[in-house]
């Protein structure tokens, strides 16, 4: 076995897989998202504008959704990778750290949703 | 005009000494080695054999790159008659330009570099056609001569001590694709997860320098589609 850490050799094989798959959403969700903040605010636009346009809109709150989700599991997972790399970091401590910063991701992401989107 | 040659002298901790080395026609960074060892420093250490490029043991680190000294003319690496030479990075230093490549060989153990067939004696030859998908895969990767130049060449193997290296996982993906061999779900979960293939940051280094032309790199990424799938599978 060539694992390290607390990990299994196939935990580590779907972590791998998952950064993967969340980063080929990610690439379209990321362009999407410049477009329209490019688009957006070509004349300029107050925040109450933006917020008219938003709120209550469900397939922009869905993609956003979704964008937050992807990202909640692919920066842990990258991230971990450059700890254990930069730190020699290994072991439960790591997991548990990207894993707390995966979910604090997710749950600040979920709030901007229901801030921008939400009625 | 003489050759500048700066070569390292000690283990891990050591220094550069310079030596004056007349310039030939054709010379070759071994020839200097040799040439310094046999006229200018008696006690300098350093590892060769074949002088033709099969054997892999005379890889130094020359200019900053890791290369096959036996085949590198100096002609190819210095146009300003200076030369440094060095241990492999990667390596632990045994003495002068020789380095412990046991970690380097352990490694190809663990990633299950070893053929295991399923056939007896009393079985028929494997018949193989060469213009399959496999055999041609198998055939991109098996003549490597175990130089250590990619796993010197490698980030991840700096950043990561116990990485398995492109050559131990270049060595399974020839395994992998081969027909005959009964170990594969073994082998790729000796391969998989971080300090495997998944791994690989696939800066190419090791593709770039490999004196042989193989491509650690695309066995590497064939290593990553298979044990992911073997993952998601739930064979590994």
């Amino acid at each position: 076995m060539t694992g390290t850490g607390n990990l299994g050799i196939r935990a580590q094989v779907l972590l791998w897989a998952a950064q993967r798959m969340s980063a080929a959403v990610l690439a379209v969700c990321v362009l999407i998202h410049l477009a329209t903040v490019i688009y957006a605010v070509r004349n300029g636009l107050s925040a109450a504008e933006i917020l008219g346009r938003t709120r209550g809109n469900a397939s922009w709150a869905m993609f956003y959704t979704l964008f937050v989700l992807v990202i909640a599991v692919h920066a842990p997972i990258g991230l971990r990778n450059v700890l254990s790399e930069t730190f020699n970091w290994r072991g439960r401590s790591l997991e548990m750290t990207v894993l707390v910063i995966g979910f604090a991701l997710a749950i600040w992401g979920f709030r901007a949703v229901y801030a921008v989107f939400a009625y | 005009m003489d050759l500048k040659v700066r070569v390292w002298r000690g283990k891990e901790h050591g220094a550069f000494t310079t030596y004056d080395v007349r310039r030939e026609e054709s010379q070759t960074v071994l020839d200097v080695v040799v040439y310094i060892q046999r006229h200018l420093e008696p006690s300098l250490s350093y590892r060769y054999a074949c002088r033709v490029g099969m054997c892999g043991s005379c890889a130094m680190n020359v200019n900053g790159v890791a290369r096959w000294t036996c085949r590198t003319h100096v002609s190819k690496v210095t146009s300003a008659n200076t030369l440094e030479i060095a241990p492999l990075p990667n390596f632990p230093v045994i003495k002068d330009l020789a380095t412990d490549m046991r970690d380097f060989f352990d490694k190809w153990a663990r990633a299950r570099g070893q053929f295991h067939g399923t056939r007896t004696r009393s079985d028929d030859c494997a018949s193989v056609p060469p213009s399959t998908p496999q055999r041609l895969a198998a055939d991109a990767g098996i003549e490597c001569i175990g130089c250590g130049i990619c796993y010197a060449s490698c980030d991840v193997v700096t950043w990561r001590p116990n990485f398995l290296g492109p050559a131990a996982l270049n060595r399974a993906w020839t395994l992998v694709n081969d027909v005959r061999d009964g170990a594969r779900v073994e082998r790729l979960r000796a391969v998989a997860g971080d300090a495997g293939c998944h791994a690989c940051h696939s800066h190419m280094s090791c593709t770039e320098r490999c004196p042989k032309q193989i491509s650690p790199t695309a066995a590497i990424a064939g290593l990553k589609r298979a044990a992911a799938i073997a993952a998601l599978k739930g064979e590994i």
